[in-house]
């Protein structure tokens, strides 16, 4: 079970409408990895995401999370498509955070933590005040459980928007630029604690463009343009020796 | 202290032109109080005698719940048809925008006058196989309704139309980030509507069902349409034929409305705070940021027990 990857996307292609946003993407991460994603603007790494927790459905290629097809079932060689409530408890499993932050504005922190798990998993309201609790501790924010978003930081915002997504326990984090709408000196905060949950164990998938981040953190890199995967390995490979003309383009530009 | 913390003292700006016309206003105002108070048409001796009549007093009862149980319906069907036609499901699309299609584009009388028909054009109605002869069951649908009931209904099915694209706009206006950030907690759709969208779009909505209410309110005087006599203005009007006064019953009239009205808006009021909750920030941001360390700054921001509080709330960006 464990040799199973958590993500395993094969020949995935995506579009809308005529434009075909990726094309023939293949990626693989284990468990406990944790693999960054760059690449110009556009290049769909925003759709990549999405799909894999099937916000966007798939047009061909096969993608798995920890061994079971996403969005659908196989029975022989024929694909059907899953219920809304299938699709849904396969996405309480993994945990997204967005460039936006997306808190629900008009509840507390701690309301926004506890909202899933008690709506959607039926963990009962103590136990799971008591783990938004843990979590909050964890990103360095409890002194504001009783605070609506609107007083946060963006820096804090984006704490309380990781502990919302690991209070459903998820087995897999994606996160979509989560600094990019950040000030400079809030970038920090945000990182590390993604560091630290990358230490914990987690498997996460980072859409960003901190080299940095990706260089330190990550297991491994892969650079997009144009809805296909140019370039891939370690990061520290990818990115002190870049291969590719379009990678060394795109590199020469962030560094 | 510092200079810039100390409190401005300075001449206030005078406006001349606000005061003269506040003069000549206040003049007209009197001049017309004045006559209006010894004009006869007005018999203001009748209108005291019939403002508090009870049979007038129970009429505006009977118009505040027509309005209260005709908006509620109108409401809950709004958000029916808002929900049905912002689904994927192209049947329950096209049945909201049919529907609004057929109450929008007629007017209420007309619509009222319908309903008070219903009874007659639909003397009984039997439940069977259509083109057999088998039948389980006949009623007369409309006969058992009371007049009050079928004003409601006539005034609600009305106002869902329009209620519908106040909802749908309301919807229409949280980011469509929030409504990605619940499905991909793994909310259901129901789940997102009711505790995500919904209750962020209630900011958008309430201030037109607001003067939705109050428009209702007045247009509940329509219902003799249908044949319900007993609310506000058809009973103010039957009073006065009977004792052949105009004049002094419409007054009474008009100041029930507005009263009913002036507390309708106090109603508003608060629900547009609650439902305000979490957008903008209850206290507001002190001129200065935290991170100046004025002492008058950090003492005025006693919940602030973060050093790194930003205060101008970032809203959301796509
Ligand atoms: N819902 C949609 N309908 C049509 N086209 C879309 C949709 N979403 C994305 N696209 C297109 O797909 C392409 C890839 O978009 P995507 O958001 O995945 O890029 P990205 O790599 O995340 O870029 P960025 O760095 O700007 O976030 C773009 O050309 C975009 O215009
Ligand atoms: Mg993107």
């Amino acid at each position: 079970m464990t040799d199973v990857p958590m993500v395993h996307a094969d020949h995935i292609v995506k579009s809308y409408g005529t434009h075909e946003v990726l094309k023939d993407i293949s990626v693989t991460v284990k468990r406990g990895e944790v693999a960054c994603l760059i690449g110009p603007s556009g290049s769909g790494k925003s759709t990549f995401l999405r799909c894999i927790n099937h916000l966007e459905a798939i047009n061909g290629g096969r993608l798995s999370v920890d061994g079971d097809l996403i969005g659908y079932r196989q029975r022989g060689d024929k694909l059907y498509e899953m219920s809304p409530s299938e699709v849904s408890k396969q996405r309480a499993d993994i945990g997204m955070v967005f460039q936006s932050f997306n808190l629900f504005p008009h509840m507390t922190v701690l309301e926004n933590i506890i909202e899933a798990p008690t709506r959607v998993k039926g963990i009962k309201k103590a136990d799971a005040v008591a783990t938004a609790y843990e979590l909050l501790e964890r990103v360095g924010l409890a002194h504001k459980a009783k605070v609506y978003p609107a007083h946060l930081s963006g820096g804090q915002q984006q704490r309380i928007a990781i502990a919302r997504a690991l209070a459903m326990s998820p087995k897999l984090m994606l996160f979509d630029e989560p600094t990019s709408a950040l000030d400079p000196e809030l970038v920090g905060e945000v990182l590390d604690v993604m560091k630290g949950l990358a230490e914990s164990g987690m498997t996460m998938i980072v859409v960003t463009h901190e080299i940095g981040f990706a260089r330190e953190v990550g297991d491994s890199l892969f650079f997009m343009d144009g809805g296909v995967i140019v370039e891939s390995g370690d990061p520290r490979d990818v990115l002190n020796n870049p291969k590719h003309q379009r990678t060394q383009s795109f590199l020469s530009k962030v560094l | 202290m510092d200079p810039a913390t100390e409190p401005i003292k300075a001449v206030k700006l005078r406006h001349p032109i606000r005061t003269a016309l506040a003069v000549v206003i206040l003049l007209l105002v009197v001049l017309f109080v004045w006559d209006a108070a010894t004009r006869e048409a007005y018999q203001w001796p009748l209108v005291g005698q019939y403002l508090l009549d009870r049979r007038i007093s129970q009429a505006a009862l009977i118009t505040l719940a027509l309005t209260i149980f005709a908006m509620v319906l109108a409401i809950v069907m709004g958000l029916l048809l808002a929900v049905m036609r912002l689904s994927d499901n192209p049947v329950l699309k096209a049945v909201s925008w049919a529907y609004l299609w057929l109450f929008r584009g007629t007017p209420v009388y007309v619509q009222l006058v319908f309903w008070g028909l219903l009874g007659t054009i639909y003397r009984s109605v039997s439940v069977g196989v259509p083109f057999t002869d088998i039948e389980f069951f006949t009623v007369s649908p409309f006969e058992a309704i009371d007049l009050f009931w079928l004003a409601v209904l006539g005034l609600a099915f009305n106002e869902a139309a329009y209620m519908a694209e106040i909802v749908r706009g309301g919807i229409l206006s949280v980011p469509r980030g929030q409504d990605e950030a619940a499905r991909a907690l793994g909310m259901s759709w129901r789940q997102t509507m009711l505790r995500i969208v919904v209750p962020q779009s209630m900011r958008v909505i309430i201030p037109p069902t607001g003067n939705e209410v109050i428009s209702m309110l007045k247009t509940t005087s329509l219902v003799t349409a249908l044949g319900f006599s007993l609310e506000l203005y058809a009973r103010t009007r039957a009073i006065s034929a009977q004792i052949y006064a105009t004049v002094p019953l419409l007054i009474v009239a008009s100041i029930w409305y507005l009263l009913v009205t002036s507390i309708l808006m106090v109603g508003q009021h608060y629900l547009e705070k609650y439902y305000g909750r979490g957008v903008a920030p209850q206290r507001a941001p002190e001129t200065d940021p935290v991170e100046t360390g004025s002492v008058a700054t950090v003492a005025g921001t006693p919940e602030t027990g973060d050093s790194n509080t930003v205060p101008p709330p970032k809203r959301e960006h796509q």
